[in-house]
């Protein structure tokens, strides 16, 4: 057996030229565990966490661009968490202060679990993820890239580089229900992004299906029920629903109609239904509330 | 397969049959560091925290062979060799009666560190976040809670009389 550790993403991919090509270690929290259990024994392993550029990130043209190598706990810390809210309060919900220091938003999406926290997050954005290796670099939209549990587009000579996705962008919200606050995977969770702009809405399902899922037939019912309160300079980015109450348990029952959950040692499936209805709801709740910086900006108007 | 690794501000060589060994493995096995604990090897009960490059991070999930080149600091390495050379943070959990069968105590000492240094009077959901990672069958929490918050008062009167 062997270990690299990488210093650059150039060294990373010419290591991972090899044939066959080494595994990739990030932070070790999905790894580690298969590693400890013998239900992984990897021949060559490739370490990318000394990898500077990976843990990086950039905002330019109203896009963030997180280098895969970043920690929850960086997603935690601010501009990152004002950049992108829902990720932070999906990863938030991560493990524990020792899991967030270690685990990383590459290790997360290329596991591909149907539970990864960030994946909702990053589907109801529409992210793109970069895949590089010797032969070049690629772009797929996550959709693209996550095929089925614990499956992922990703072919072994690759590194997940960066993930894409527009930022700051609109009001998000993401909420997770599990057994406990810490140390739990989750039994059901949704993330909805809505852009105050143009009323688009996006929701995604995160627990509930073998990959993350769109709620499409929500976001379109949900896109003809949301009145703006108040335009031009006193607009607040509150909305309303037009018929109200009547409205949120329709958005609750197309959202469990989409939902394609299983029975599993977690949770039932019947209780996984319900469970992402009461998540949409609450979402969707804190999310028609006026914009937590709305009412200072009328004030200093 | 021979490496060095640096702990407690030690160079240290370490040779392993095996290179998949995990950091706690070597610390324990390898190097007689029998401090951090091993209760499961998952990530789930942090008996096992160190902090590496000053991250508290759990050992069961760092490849030791990954770790070269980087600063290890284990429980050992913070306070001293005797009773009398405890360091505020153990001497807490010591007063305040926060130890039982004492198998979480190592971590729970290694991640109370890490929270004290970034939040040196942390309120109590504020410990009650920074150790959600370390578990505890014995003492229902309790006296932990108070030993964090007397090491938080220790260190505070340190830094005026200082
Ligand atoms: C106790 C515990 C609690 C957890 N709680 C949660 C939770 O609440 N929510 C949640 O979503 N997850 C949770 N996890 C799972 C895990 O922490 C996350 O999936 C984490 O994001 C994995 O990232 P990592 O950097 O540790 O990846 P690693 O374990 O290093 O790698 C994971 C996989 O991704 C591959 N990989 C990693 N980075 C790259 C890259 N850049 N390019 C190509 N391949 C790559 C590896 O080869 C491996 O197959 C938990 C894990 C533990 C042990
Ligand atoms: S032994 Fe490492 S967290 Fe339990
Ligand atoms: S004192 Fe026994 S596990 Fe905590």
């Amino acid at each position: 057996m062997t270990v690299t550790v990488a210093r650059s993403v150039p060294e990373a991919l010419q290591a991972l030229a090899a044939d066959p090509p080494p595994e990739v270690l990030a932070g070790g929290t999905d790894f580690m565990v298969e590693v400890n259990f013998a239900r992984r024994r990897p021949e060559a392993i490739l370490a990318v966490s000394r990898i500077d550029a990976l843990g990086q990130w950039q905002q330019s043209d109203g896009q963030l661009r997180l280098g895969a190598g970043v920690t929850y706990t960086q997603l935690l810390e601010p501009p990152l968490a004002e950049l992108a809210p829902a990720l932070a309060q999906a990863a938030r919900t991560v493990g524990s202060p020792q899991i967030r220091n270690a685990g990383t938003i590459g290790g997360n999406l290329v596991t591909a679990s149907p539970a990864g926290d960030t994946l909702p997050v990053l589907l109801a954005l529409d992210a793109e993820v970069e895949l590089a290796s010797a032969q070049g670099t690629r772009t797929l939209p996550l959709e693209a890239f996550l095929l089925g549990p614990k499956r992922c587009a990703r072919r072994p000579d690759e590194l997940l580089v960066a993930v894409r996705f527009p930022a700051p962008f609109g009001r998000q919200e993401f909420v997770k229900v599990g057994t406990r606050n810490a140390m739990v995977i989750a039994v059901a969770s949704v993330c909805v992004v809505l852009d105050p702009g143009t009323g688009q809405v996006r929701i995604a399902l995160g627990s509930v299906g073998p990959t993350p899922l769109r709620a499409r037939a929500a976001e379109a019912y949900l896109a003809e029920q949301l009145v703006p309160q108040g335009t031009g300079p006193t607009a607040t980015s509150a909305f309303e629903l037009r018929d109200g109450d009547a409205a949120l348990a329709e958005v609750r029952r197309l959202v469990a109609e989409a939902a394609q959950p299983i029975d599993d040692h977690r949770s039932s499936a019947a209780y996984r239904r319900h469970a992402v209805g009461v998540c949409v709801a609450r979402a969707l709740e804190r999310l028609l509330r006026p914009a937590p910086g709305a009412a200072l900006g009328e004030v200093a108007a | 397969m021979r490496y060095e690794l640096v702990v407690n501000g030690t160079p240290r060589e370490v040779d392993s049959s095996w290179l998949g060994e995990s950091l706690l493995y070597v610390l324990r096995e390898r190097l007689g560091l029998p401090g951090s604990k091993n209760a499961c090897e998952q990530g789930e009960c942090g008996s096992c925290s160190v902090l590496l490059d000053g991250r508290l991070v759990c050992a069961c999930l760092v490849l030791a062979a990954s770790a070269v080149g980087a600063e290890i600091t284990t429980v050992e390495g913070l306070g001293g060799e005797g009773p009398e050379d405890l360091d505020p943070i153990q001497r807490a959990f010591v007063e305040a009666g926060a130890v039982q069968c004492g198998f979480c105590t190592p971590g729970l000492v290694v991640a109370v560190h890490d929270l004290l240094r970034r939040v040196p009077q942390p309120s109590e959901w504020e410990i009650r976040e920074a150790i959600s990672g370390n578990l505890c069958r014995c003492t229902g929490y309790g006296r932990i809670l108070d030993a964090v918050q007397r090491a938080a008062r220790a260190f505070a009167e340190q830094a005026v009389t200082r």
